[in-house]
């Protein structure tokens, strides 16, 4: 079962493409990062799945084919907003009154008891808690929804290293408890690296790259040798992204390991950091399939700006 | 920051049942589930971990760690496979197997022989970081020419060398 599934999905403010020719499928079961620099699309995207937008173009279903924004959908989906916005002069008691009477399904028991454990007063305003504890009875709130899918955007950009880890924790917990499958946006990738088994990499309006983590790694290597050979080694392969100096290139390409690699050269295994980075880098670069993959010449680079390749 | 109410807002994990806690290096590049494995076999080898242990409860690891189930569950499944752990329904990963030990007195024979081997390379010039790489050069191509059947349940196959 696909969570969230787009086709031709697009949707536009005025004259310009928030998102355009949008067309993803996320399985279930996975925590899956959508990551991408601001304006890339991820906020229109989530909030087109969970309904709160209607799309200027294609369509775009939830948790097996409901379509976004029907009723079986928003029963299906909870959904944090960036910022976790919170009536900030409500107590923590009100905003789960509030959240109980709006939705037709609410575990008061589960939400009370999960605010307990977290130390959360029930007395005290939205307003008056820290950035974490907010975070928290937004999270609270939403998971006391039961949903099968959670979508958060831009969860954790309020929050300090702590409130950070205890907020993922308590995400991964619902996850590994209860089977939601999560969706989540950032524009730190590093801060998804050790949760997300699935990446959409998003840029300008435009999915760049979608798949599953360990396949996206298997599939890309980072070769490195003499910049001499790497212009005729290069328009051989599908060159994700280069840089080079005077004397030394490299070259992250799509390849898997047993691809054989020529003498001189050295193929390293790439980290999601880097295969993400690398991308983004070169936005026309789009991965449907090795081949549609572009091939490209090297684009000539001062030595200074060579990348030291980790 | 308000670290300490961020502290006291922190969930109290119950003392997990298992002899060992993970924990996770952000820097070394190696995969996370790799980490976990790895940790199981260096527990094993160094004697934390014994037959009919358990492993710490995926929920405690989600937990502590912050990082996707999944990533535990497949650390766990890879030392399944690896015949170190069974899983029993309903209760959790258990240790099944030591890993191949050598027995004692052929251990400390070994390590003699190792330090006698050591106090040459010292006396020919080389220093700990050479030691290491002629060592980990020749460890490398002894399990390479023995057809891969060098399984020593560590990371095979998945940290490739840098040939």
């Amino acid at each position: 079962m696909n969570v969230i599934e787009a086709s031709g999905l697009g949707r536009r403010y005025g004259g310009t493409w928030a998102l355009r020719e949008c067309t993803v499928a996320i399985p279930a079961g996975h925590v899956a990062a959508l990551v991408g620099p601001n304006g890339a699309g991820k906020t229109t995207l989530l909030n087109l799945a969970a309904g709160l937008t209607a799309p200027s173009a294609g369509h775009v279903t939830v948790l097996g084919g409901q379509p976004a924004g029907s009723p079986m959908a928003l029963d299906g989906i909870a959904f944090v907003a960036q910022d976790t916005p919170m009536y900030k002069n409500l107590s923590a008691r009100d905003m789960l009154h509030l959240t109980r009477n709006l939705n037709r399904r609410f575990d008061q028991q589960y939400a009370e008891s999960r605010l307990g454990e977290l130390g959360i007063p029930l007395k005290r305003r939205a307003g008056k808690l820290s950035g974490g504890q907010q975070a928290q009875l937004a999270l609270t709130l939403a998971l006391a929804r039961r949903p099968r899918l959670l979508v958060l955007d831009e969860p954790m950009a309020m929050l300090d290293p702590i409130a950070r880890h205890d907020f993922m924790a308590s995400v991964m917990m619902a996850m590994a408890a209860d089977g939601v499958s999560i969706v989540l946006s950032s524009h730190v990738l590093a801060e998804l690296e050790r949760v997300a088994d699935y990446l959409i990499l998003m840029s300008r309006g435009r999915v760049q790259l979608a798949g599953e983590v360990d396949d996206l790694l298997a599939s890309h290597r980072l070769l490195t040798g003499p910049a001499a050979e790497a212009d005729r080694y290069a328009e051989r392969l599908s060159v994700v992204h280069a840089s080079r100096g005077e004397a030394q290139a490299h070259l992250l390409v799509r390849a898997t390991a047993d691809e054989p690699v020529p003498s001189g050269w050295e193929a390293h295994p790439v980290g999601l950091e880097e295969l993400a980075l690398a991308y983004l880098r070169e936005p026309t670069t789009v991965l449907p399939g090795p081949d549609r993959a572009r091939r490209r010449p090297l684009r000539s680079e001062n030595g200074e700006r060579t990348e030291a390749a980790k | 920051m308000d670290i300490d109410k961020a502290i006291s807002a922190e969930p109290r994990r119950p003392a997990g049942a298992s002899p060992i806690e993970f924990r996770l290096d952000p820097a070394s590049g190696v995969p996370t589930y790799l980490q976990l494995v790895h940790q199981v076999e260096h527990a094993l080898r160094l004697g934390y971990l014994k037959t009919g242990d358990q492993l710490p409860k995926v929920r405690d690891v989600v937990a502590a760690l912050a990082i996707n189930p999944n990533t535990v569950l497949k650390a766990y499944k890879d030392l399944e496979t690896k015949g170190l752990a069974a899983g029993r329904p309903g209760q959790g990963t258990f240790i099944q197997a030591a890993l191949t030990q050598v027995a004692l007195p052929e251990l400390s024979g070994l390590r003699r022989s190792l330090l006698g081997w050591l106090a040459d390379a010292d006396t020919a010039g080389l220093d700990e970081d050479g030691v290491v790489a002629l060592f980990t050069s020749v460890l490398r191509d002894f399990y390479k020419r023995r057809g891969g059947q060098g399984d020593r349940g560590g990371a095979s196959g998945e940290t490739e060398g840098v040939a």
